[in-house]
């Protein structure tokens, strides 16, 4: 077997386990956060008619879409939740403090689990060697009632990933043009398991940018094998207890795409669909009226400093506004503390409250007619973050960086 | 068996089209359903309680907001066929009962064309063609003859 098989049949009855086998499966950890957990918790009352979930440490409820609360409707989510998880006695509970993937893998992700969330993007744990996919709310009502749900083995695509990465470029300039060579829909079902020394030479950070954007292709899970950089963050962390997986000698993969990164340029994704991707040189000078700096995908510290790089003692272009918002109060802290956020507020940012901010269109950041918007998110579909007459550019934190000193699309290796 | 006209969707269509962030919050999926592909005009002026919806490539991408086929459910959609259907919106429609139809010939089919679904298959009363359908795994089968995945855990 695989690593995705290995680890699937740890988490179910079957010693053996092979890519279409239907497979009930007991998750470690389910989480759902305000865009679905109203719905969830009317499923489990309602409709399953349950009273007690299973093990309340397995259930994380998070509070990140539309935080603080931005309307009547947003504060009765918030307090539809809060009245369950002091119901069902539940141990985690974050209100405002970051986006949920953020906060899965700061306090709750290890190596080896096999993870459900109410949330698309939830395949970024796969940054830790974790497997974890997005479901609606019906399937995250059942596991709390159960302990279990079903899920059919993927397929699994291999994308080896070699050579030096040139200054500039990172992580979201690679996702962002694997997504627009396998399409939307092009891994849809598929495991898409990143190797390789190009792989290895990233941080933790980097590694959730590229795993975060698999769903854009339609993925399931993503994977990334623990090394000593996941050691070190999982040490950090004082989560020291995870079991890793490895391939089997006999593990077969689906196929092998190879990426060489060397040659890599920066990657823009063009309205409205995010494998709509081209080289840089196709936007440069297209006109943006807001930047936003932040989501699951590029929150991080090293995203708001890669950016604090650029802007340092510039102010941005007259007539553009920047949105920075951190994905977790830990990173906000951390960009306290070494003048980052400093400089990002000198340069005319303004920062937004931990959370999903800009990328969602529940809070901050809402475009009008006719507006464009950069932003370090994942998603550009029409009307996402506002306006149905409005545009989504898709880029990396340099490129955002650069280009809100211009007040247009810009290169940033032309600054760097 | 099913019959109704087709209101035909291109590909890709997402699942932030079909319910916008703004309106996830509002108290129920009564209160959302009135907001159903709210900026797509032929929906608006064309749909009427027992239609089905036609899309092309993978309908249903991007979020896993289960709220999605909700609305549509609440609407009356009585299927969905389309070219393929993304995974998470797939599970969610299939959970909640929704009749889906993967069907590779489905971007052939006409803007409010007649059509009929059964056991058998996918057929237009307009034109009277057969449209080759790839059929679903019995337990699949099974949660939509229950009328979702909650009814028929109920029911065993």
């Amino acid at each position: 077997m695989n690593v995705i098989e290995k680890i699937l049949a740890a988490h179910c009855c079957h010693d053996h386990v092979h890519p279409g086998m239907i497979v009930d499966i007991a998750p470690d950890l389910t989480m759902v956060n305000d865009a679905t957990a109203c719905l969830a918790i009317d499923i489990f009352k309602n409709q399953l008619q349950a009273e007690k979930v299973d093990d309340p440490a397995k259930v994380i409820m998070i509070m990140d879409h539309y935080t603080p609360s931005c309307s009547i409707d947003a504060a009765d989510t918030h307090n539809t939740m809060r009245a369950f998880a002091r119901e069902q006695q539940l141990q985690y509970v974050y209100d405002g403090i970051g986006v949920c993937h953020q906060l899965m893998m700061e306090r709750h992700v290890r190596p080896g689990q096999l993870i459900i969330g109410a949330d698309s993007h939830t395949c970024t744990y796969g940054a830790l060697g974790a497997l974890a996919t997005g479901m609606g709310s019906t399937d995250v009502a059942v596991a709390w009632k159960s302990g279990r749900s079903w899920m059919k083995v993927p397929e699994s695509i291999r994308i080896n990933v070699t050579g030096a990465w040139p200054i500039g470029i990172d992580a979201k300039d690679l996702i962002l043009k694997i997504v627009g060579d396998l399409t939307t829909g092009g891994a849809t079902y598929k495991a898409l398991v990143f190797s390789g020394p190009g792989i290895r030479a990233l941080g933790v950070s980097q590694r959730m940018t590229l795993c975060n954007m698999v769903i854009e292709a339609g993925a399931k899970f993503s994977y990334i094998q623990p090394d000593e950089k996941t050691a070190a963050f999982m040490k950090e962390l004082k989560r020291l207890d995870y079991s890793v997986f490895t391939d089997d000698a006999d593990a077969t993969y689906g196929k092998t795409l190879e990426y060489d990164v060397s040659s890599l340029e920066p990657q823009i994704a063009f309205p409205h669909s995010v494998d709509n991707v081209k080289a840089i040189g196709a936007a440069e000078g297209i006109a943006i009226d807001e930047f936003f700096l932040g989501a699951c995908t590029n929150g991080r510290y090293e995203d708001l400093e890669v950016a604090a790089a650029i802007l340092q003692g510039k102010r941005i272009a007259a007539g553009s506004r920047l949105l920075v918002t951190p994905a977790s109060n830990a990173v906000y802290l951390r960009a306290v503390a070494s003048g980052v956020i400093t400089t990002l507020v000198e340069s005319g940012a303004m920062i937004g409250t931990p959370g999903c901010s800009a990328c969602f269109g529940g809070t901050a950041g809402i475009l009008g007619k006719n507006e464009r918007l950069l932003t370090t998110a994942n998603r550009n579909f029409r009307g996402r973050v506002g306006s149905p007459d409005s545009e989504i550019y898709l880029a990396g934190p340099a490129v955002l960086a650069a280009s809100a000193l211009n007040g247009c699309i810009t290169d940033p290796r032309r600054i760097l | 068996m099913i019959i109704g006209k087709a209101i035909t969707f291109g590909a890709n269509i997402d699942t932030d089209q079909i319910i916008g962030a703004h309106h996830l919050t509002r108290p129920n999926i009564e209160a959302m359903a009135p907001y159903a592909f709210e900026h797509y005009p032929p929906f608006k002026r064309d749909f009427t309680r027992g239609d089905i919806i036609v899309g092309a490539d993978n309908f249903g991408c991007g979020s896993s907001r289960e709220q999605a086929p909700a609305v549509l459910k609440e609407r009356g959609v009585a299927a969905i066929v389309a070219q393929s259907f993304a995974r998470i919106f797939f599970r969610n429609a299939i959970n909640l009962g929704i009749p889906l139809i993967e069907c590779p010939e489905a971007g052939e089919i006409k803007p409010l064309e007649q059509l009929e679904i059964d056991h058998d298959g996918l057929r237009s009363l307009t034109t009277g063609r057969k449209f080759m359908i790839v059929p679903l795994p019995p337990f699949i089968r099974a949660y939509i003859d229950s009328g979702g995945v909650v009814a028929h855990l109920r029911s065993r």
